[in-house]
């Protein structure tokens, strides 16, 4: 080390003392490049003190400049929940801000004066999160290892039936005529339970977890017998639980999440909205405002409107958020693994 | 048959299906597990994906509902003449393209850097505390995405008016001035995406030899140049391969993001429409089926051409980086 640190001090004179070192890195590199890296840029004996500047400036500016950008990504959901604890009053004077301008649980004391609305949107959200989940979980794991046998002869055809959907589709007025009025679907929470059951995305990515199951697992399992379905749920599955976990949290995340499905199938037609599309309600129609929050004996002038919607924000996020660092490294591995290719 | 079920790529183009049709017969007895394993995902695809795309043809049709889809007159390319005369077709095309590039290459830029910096944090409880809530926007609604536009940007409470009127300022009418809005909604895109779409780039560089990054600091690197001459190069595969992706959806916009930020907000349409918030409000609030069928067959044919397009190139210069 410090015989290369001398090599250059010399300058870019003499190219010779620089070659050995980089000789290291670019091995058969040509040496006439080889004092561009070592010779000119970094004259050795100040250069100890120069490395360390440059690290020193990426390091603080890395710090600072991450530390804002997460900063930012959080201070919206703060906005958010500062505004619903605020004074309707004091929001109308001064406008939202980061911390509360008064203090004030009205917003939460109305939505659950008559929790029904509420109530009702969080059952029928976690009913369709948890059923669809494990059915879709199921469905994919079952289709992702089928695909992905190499003794399987038609996986090639099934793997480009299920691709070629994500390259062609019908498009949306097609497909809602299709599902509403063909299979007669409109107003029908199976209309989105349905749509969000499978993804050709998350079965390529189950195919691809599948893939590092050794065919040596499979094959003894045959060895011993096995059918194909007990070498599957036995041997592969318990092989497979990081994916199936990213895989389940996937569908979770689109059926908590779900707010469109709704909007076009079932709009007005059923009691209880999910709960995503409860919240796109209150938002944006001044009229939700009244009927699914406060009941419909209230005129919209004497709601607190502007807290009220921040705090229908909150409940409806809330317990995803408390639910997210646990899930946070599932979430991560979904788009590390996932060279989605077909 | 062991030997036979045992063979890698037992039966892979319809030829050797053909020439081998006894094995193969023999072979799909013996995958019938497999096959029923299949079928569930099978049948899904086929009612929810294939089912409606007959229905496309409604875009060749002037469609009403009592003659049903294949009952209604047959105007041959007259639906598509009117979208391409009116304008339309072109100005839902450049937006929703335009917004696309902004998205890829700020995003793919602002991603590489993020990865970059955080490659650097060497405290790992302030790297694990900032990744989570560098995530956390990906993670909830689309909805609540809204909901934060709302509050920071309306113009009687927003958080931004309060802010400027405090310094003295004008407030701002935002949700009537549509020269705001591009820079809105690509914000609002960087600042849900950067975060999670930066674990691609540092998980590439977290796969690097660490022996390159020791043999650079023997050598008197500065942290510049081991970024510029070490990690820069060595992400270029991820890069590609993300570019390539995102340029086969160029023609496909993220209709959640783009509608509950804009909505159904007229003034602001020139410089927000993109070709699925246009598709959505000529069904819900028109009814219209033609038009909105065949901007839909528009997008999904030239959609479908562009992958090919890519694929047929990236598959030239470099297989391992093709799609199929």
């Amino acid at each position: 080390m410090t015989t290369n640190v001398t090599g250059p001090a010399t300058g870019g004179a003499l190219p010779g003392a620089g070659v050995p070192a980089a000789a290291g890195a670019v091995p058969g590199g040509p040496s006439l490049e080889t004092p561009d890296l070592t010779g000119t840029t970094l004259p050795g004996a100040p250069r100890k003190m120069k490395l360390d500047n440059s690290e020193v400036a990426l390091r603080s500016i890395s710090y600072a400049v991450v530390g804002v950008f997460a900063l930012l990504c959080a201070l919206p959901f703060l906005l958010i929940v500062s505004a619903s604890f605020s004074q309707e009053s004091k929001i109308m004077e001064h406008g939202f801000s980061l911390l509360p301008r008064g203090f004030s649980t009205e917003a939460y004391q109305l939505i659950f004066r008559s929790p029904r609305q509420i109530l009702g949107s969080y059952a029928v959200t976690v009913i369709m999160t948890v059923a669809g989940s494990a059915l879709g979980l199921a469905i994919t794991a079952m289709t992702g290892y089928a695909l992905q046998r190499k003794d399987f002869p038609l996986r090639n055809h099934i793997s480009f039936f299920i691709y070629f959907t994500t390259l062609f589709s019908a498009g949306l007025a097609p497909t809602y005529l299709w599902v509403a009025v063909t299979l007669g679907l409109r107003g029908n929470y199976l209309a989105v339970f349905l749509q969000l059951l499978l993804s050709p995305w998350l079965i390529i990515l189950m195919k691809n977890f599948a893939r590092s199951v050794p065919y040596e697992v499979i094959e003894s399992g045959k060895i011993d017998g096995a059918g194909d379905f007990r070498i599957f749920a036995q041997l592969v599955l318990p092989m497979l639980k990081p994916a199936l976990a990213t895989i389940g949290l996937f569908l979770a995340l689109g059926y908590w999440n779900e707010w469109y499905l709704s909007s076009l199938y079932l709009g007005s037609t059923v009691e209880f909205k999910p709960l995503q599309y409860y919240l796109y309600n209150i938002i944006n129609t001044a009229n939700a405002l009244r009927t699914s929050v406060a009941g419909a004996n209230v005129t919209i002038t004497d709601l607190p409107s502007n807290t009220l919607k921040m705090a229908s924000a909150v409940v409806a996020t809330g317990p995803i958020i408390l639910l997210y660092p646990f899930v946070q490294k599932y979430f991560v591995s979904g788009i590390t693994v996932g060279a989605v290719k077909g | 048959m062991a030997a036979r079920t045992t063979e890698p790529p037992a039966i892979s183009t319809p030829a050797a299906t053909r020439s081998g049709s006894a094995s193969f017969w023999k072979s799909m007895r013996h995958s019938k597990v497999l096959l029923v394993m299949c079928l569930p995902a099978i049948v899904f695809f086929l009612v929810f994906a294939y089912g409606p795309m007959p229905g496309a043809y409604i875009a060749f049709t002037n469609f009403n509902y009592r003659d049903g889809i294949f009952g209604s007159p047959f105007v041959g390319l007259r639906n598509f003449e009117f979208l391409v005369k009116s304008g339309q077709l072109w100005l839902l095309t450049k937006n929703t393209v335009l917004y696309n590039v902004a998205f890829i290459v700020i995003g793919n830029v602002l991603q590489i850097a993020l990865a970059l910096m955080l490659n650097e944090i060497r405290s790992k409880y302030f790297k694990k505390v900032s990744q989570t809530l560098m995530f956390l926007p990906y993670f909830v609604s689309v909805v609540l995405i809204g909901v934060i536009a709302f509050n920071l940007l309306n113009y009687d409470t927003g958080a931004l008016n309060a802010l400027i009127i405090s310094t003295g300022g004008n407030p701002v009418k935002i949700y009537s001035e549509a020269g705001l809005w591009p820079f809105i909604i690509v914000i609002a895109h960087l600042w849900q995406s950067t975060g999670y779409g930066s674990i691609v780039y540092f998980a590439a560089i977290m796969g690097l030899d660490t022996s390159m990054f020791e043999a650079a600091a023997i050598d008197g690197a500065s942290a510049w140049q081991r970024i510029r001459y070490i990690i820069l190069p060595s992400l270029k595969p991820t890069f590609v391969i993300l570019l390539l992706f995102s340029l086969g959806g160029i023609m496909r916009g993220n209709f959640g993001l783009f509608w509950n930020l804009v909505g159904n907000n007229a003034q602001l349409f020139q410089t927000t429409d993109i070709i699925e918030t246009s598709v959505y409000r000529m069904l819900t609030s028109q009814n219209n089926f033609t038009t909105s069928t065949a901007v839909g067959l528009y997008q999904s044919l030239f959609g479908f051409a562009l992958v090919m397009t890519v694929n047929w190139i990236v598959r030239r210069i470099n297989s391992d980086y093709a799609l199929f």
